[in-house]
């Protein structure tokens, strides 16, 4: 056998390296790859990834967009790290992401464990929990504006009555503000991640149930012991792109409060939007996008260190 | 060969003359070449009736300059979507823009320079100079046309007066009636007795309206520096009047998160007995929020103290800078027959009264001179079989007004400041131990930062 293999080798690299000739690539396909290729990479390039380069040298600008940019080196920086609004928001923004992590971590994992012990009408109830994923942010938020009524009339305010609890000022009070945000973004967004659980639920093997039973196992350490660690690797990945989602809050504060009550509910994307369009004369752009190149590469660090100390956890 | 040059040479110098003269040809006015605008219309969410009255003018227009084709596009002036559309270049021919941002917007070349085209207009040397400096550049050019001027006024609710016990005609004329009123209406009915608003730049804006009204400024300019004047007397006395209205009478409501457009829409929906906003809101309360006329009555807002005025402020119709010469022509031409024949001309007053009335759009609204007070009313004598707007029940700003010392907004970082103080406001109206104090001390020193940032 090995006197059959050995004088092949000889033979066989000058035909590898004859197949690397131009006409060799299109003929394996190389063209026809790159012609496919490209309508994806001037749609990213032009619409993906030249703003982003575009938005590293703003940052790096003074300019209104209007009149000729001047590169003013890191004074965009500077100036955004000189706001006192700037730890407000990252404060405001740290808080919404802990409340959020704390209150809308956990309820999308219990309403899916939940829902994938249910028996029957599975469908009715996976179609109510994404129901309001369905429903357009927008919507949603104003919607939520009018049951966070603070007078004693307001929808919510009227439930909390039944149970002999006074009226709430909700959105209108620097306290509750932030979680009156956190409690209706939670809502609005659990279904997406039940969906994600549920369809990872049913990867679970029913054997490793069956096995747990037999073993006399609780319902709890069942979910302990057999559900949960095999959801770690989806559960990392929700873990993350909660944070980063929530790092990136605009829509909530902006529509209900506009940062306030008093800066209460001012977020990092909120004060790159009041950079550069609270002034009708033209923002400052440069700082605006300061701002977003500082919050991009900080959560690109963090996802980094997270998969990093996570690699060993995660199933994948 | 000499012979054929020489023809070609006729040929060509015959043919130069010909194009000459077709060059002369056009030597017509510039308004008379054809011309495409695109001008604003109505703000969203208007009647259709509104709507229906605007495309009337549209055509009357075009009617009267055949040359001259007019694409329209609603449009309600924001700072935020101002800005976008500015920077995104979409703005269209014709646009107004508040007195505020006419400097600004001249300094950086965002206008068109329309010196001898306004010049040209029968009227264009009858400005009045306050009003018109707000759309001239410091060497007198001029970039838009004052269209509008108002001053703040109390807004107040008579059925909710009425309700309350209170006379719809005696409107308070003092900040203590103000705030006894409120008080009255809040009990009375259960609805907010007064409210201020609170966001989007709109809170200071409207604190500062109050300042003046107790005889403050936000910023003093002298040889050429400003200075912040937040933290004084009567701004501290404009805040402990929301501090005892919110939290000892308990005369503000629950909600306090107002901008321009939602307070609107809540004293439309009977939910605010008072507050103050420019003279000129009625059209946008009766159209945009089906606020029913007879529930509507303004008032001055009350002067007291030395220097006390009332913020006025207006409306610019500007000429978009990248608008061509035939374009900022017809642009002006737009001008002068949408914004500025029906205070001028009798024909046109009258014959724009008429389509707003059949079109069921308000006629007679309250305003201030653009020219003189004389113009003015003579505008208003043109009108009066068409005015269907209850006048009485505005009576008392229309006496009062003119009685009141008028004062411009601040000029330096007017909305940088008024965002610090929206913060103040809502401070003060949120947080029952708000230290106004300390409030008023910071929005100083933060102001005059931003200010001598430049």
């Amino acid at each position: 056998m090995t006197t059959i293999a050995k004088p092949a080798e000889p033979i066989a690299v000058p035909r590898l390296r004859a197949r690397r000739t131009p006409m060799t690539w299109v003929r394996g396909g190389g063209l026809s790859n790159l012609i496919f290729l490209i309508p994806l990479l001037f749609i990213f390039g032009a619409f993906s990834w030249w703003p982003i380069v575009q938005a590293v040298v703003m940052s790096f600008q003074k300019t209104n967009l209007v009149t000729p940019a001047i590169f003013v080196g890191w004074d965009n920086f500077a100036r955004v790290l000189h706001d006192p609004l700037f730890f407000t928001a990252v404060k405001n923004t740290g808080y919404f992401a802990l409340l959020a992590l704390i209150f809308g971590y956990p309820v999308p994992l219990i309403v899916a464990v939940l829902m994938s012990e249910v028996r029957r009408w599975k469908g009715l109830f996976s179609a109510l929990a994404y129901l309001p994923v369905v429903i357009p942010p927008v919507v949603a938020v104003l919607l939520w504006k009018f049951f966070y009524d603070a007078s004693a009339t307001g929808v919510f305010n009227e439930i909390l009555k039944w149970f002999g609890i006074g009226p709430q000022p909700w959105i209108q009070s620097a306290a509750s503000a932030m979680p009156s945000l956190v409690l209706e973004a939670t809502w609005a967004a659990a279904g997406g991640t039940i969906i994600i659980y549920l369809a990872a639920l049913t990867g679970v093997a029913p054997e490793l149930y069956d096995a747990a039973e037999v073993d006399g196992a609780s319902i709890w350490r069942k979910i302990w012991h057999v559900t949960l660690p095999q959801l770690r690797g989806v559960l990392l990945i929700t873990l993350i792109l909660q944070i980063i989602g929530t790092s990136q809050v605009f829509l909530e504060p902006f529509l209900f409060t506009a940062g306030g009550p008093a800066n209460s509910t001012v977020t990092i994307l909120q004060l790159i939007y009041r950079y550069a369009f609270q002034n009708s004369l033209g923002g400052n752009y440069g700082a605006a996008t300061a701002l977003s190149i500082m919050l991009a590469v900080f959560l690109a660090v963090l996802s980094w260190v997270y998969f990093r100390v996570t690699k060993a956890w995660s199933t994948n | 060969m000499k012979s054929r040059i020489k023809v070609a040479g006729a040929g060509i110098v015959l043919l130069a003359t010909i194009a000459a003269l077709a060059g002369c040809a056009p030597t017509q006015p510039a308004e008379a070449k054809k011309a495409t605008i695109s001008v604003v219309s109505l703000i969203p969410g208007s009647k259709p009736e509104a709507f229906a009255a605007f495309d009337d003018q549209v055509k009357q227009f075009e009617k009267a300059n055949p040359n001259i084709t007019v694409n329209t596009q609603e449009y309600e002036w924001t700072g935020p979507t101002f800005a976008a559309q500015l920077a995104g270049g979409t703005l269209p021919d014709v646009f107004t823009i508040p007195f505020t941002d006419g400097k600004t917007l001249i300094e950086n070349g965002q206008l068109a320079d329309i010196t001898s085209l306004v010049k040209a207009l029968p009227y264009g040397d009858k400005f009045n100079p306050n009003v018109l400096n707000a759309a001239q550049a410091p060497d007198g050019k001029i970039f838009g046309v004052p269209t509008a001027a108002y001053g703040n006024a109390l807004h107040y609710n008579r059925a909710l007066f009425t309700k309350a016990g209170l006379d719809p005609n005696k409107p308070p004329t003092t900040w203590a009636e103000v705030r006894k009123d409120a008080k009255i209406i809040s009990d009375k009915t259960g609805v907010a007795g007064y409210m201020q608003m609170s966001q989007n730049n709109t809170g200071g804006w409207q604190l500062t309206t109050a300042d003046a009204s107790r005889g403050g400024v936000v910023e003093v300019t002298k040889s050429g520096k400003t200075t912040v004047t937040i933290d004084t007397a009567p701004m501290k006395k404009s805040l402990e009047f929301l501090k005892a209205l919110r939290w000892e009478d308990n005369s503000m409501g629950s909600n306090f998160l107002f901008d321009w457009g939602t307070i609107n829409q809540a004293f439309g929906a009977g939910q605010i007995g008072m507050y103050t906003s420019g003279s000129d809101i009625y059209t946008n309360l009766t159209q945009s929020q089906n606020m029913s006329p007879d529930d509507y009555g303004m008032t001055v807002i009350p002067a007291e103290g030395k220097g006390a005025g009332v913020i006025g402020g207006g409306t610019i119709a500007a000429v978009n800078v990248k608008a061509t010469p035939a374009q900022q022509a017809a642009a002006v031409k737009w001008i002068d027959f949408y914004y500025m024949k029906k205070l001028t001309v009798k024909s046109a007053a009258v014959e724009d009264a008429k389509t707003l009335v059949a079109n069921d759009q308000a006629v007679g609204v309250p305003a201030l001179p653009v020219f003189d007070k004389a113009t003015l009313d003579q505008s208003r004598v043109w009108i009066k079989d068409y005015v269907n707007v209850p006048t009485d029940q505005m009576k008392s700003f229309a006496d009062g007004i003119y009685k009141q010392k008028p004062i411009g907004e601040p000029t330096a970082k007017t909305q940088e400041v008024y965002a610090l103080l929206d913060v103040v406001v809502q401070a003060v109206l949120t947080d029952k131990n708000a230290n106004i104090d300390a409030l008023l001390k910071q929005a100083n020193t933060d102001a005059q930062a931003l200010v001598d940032a430049g």
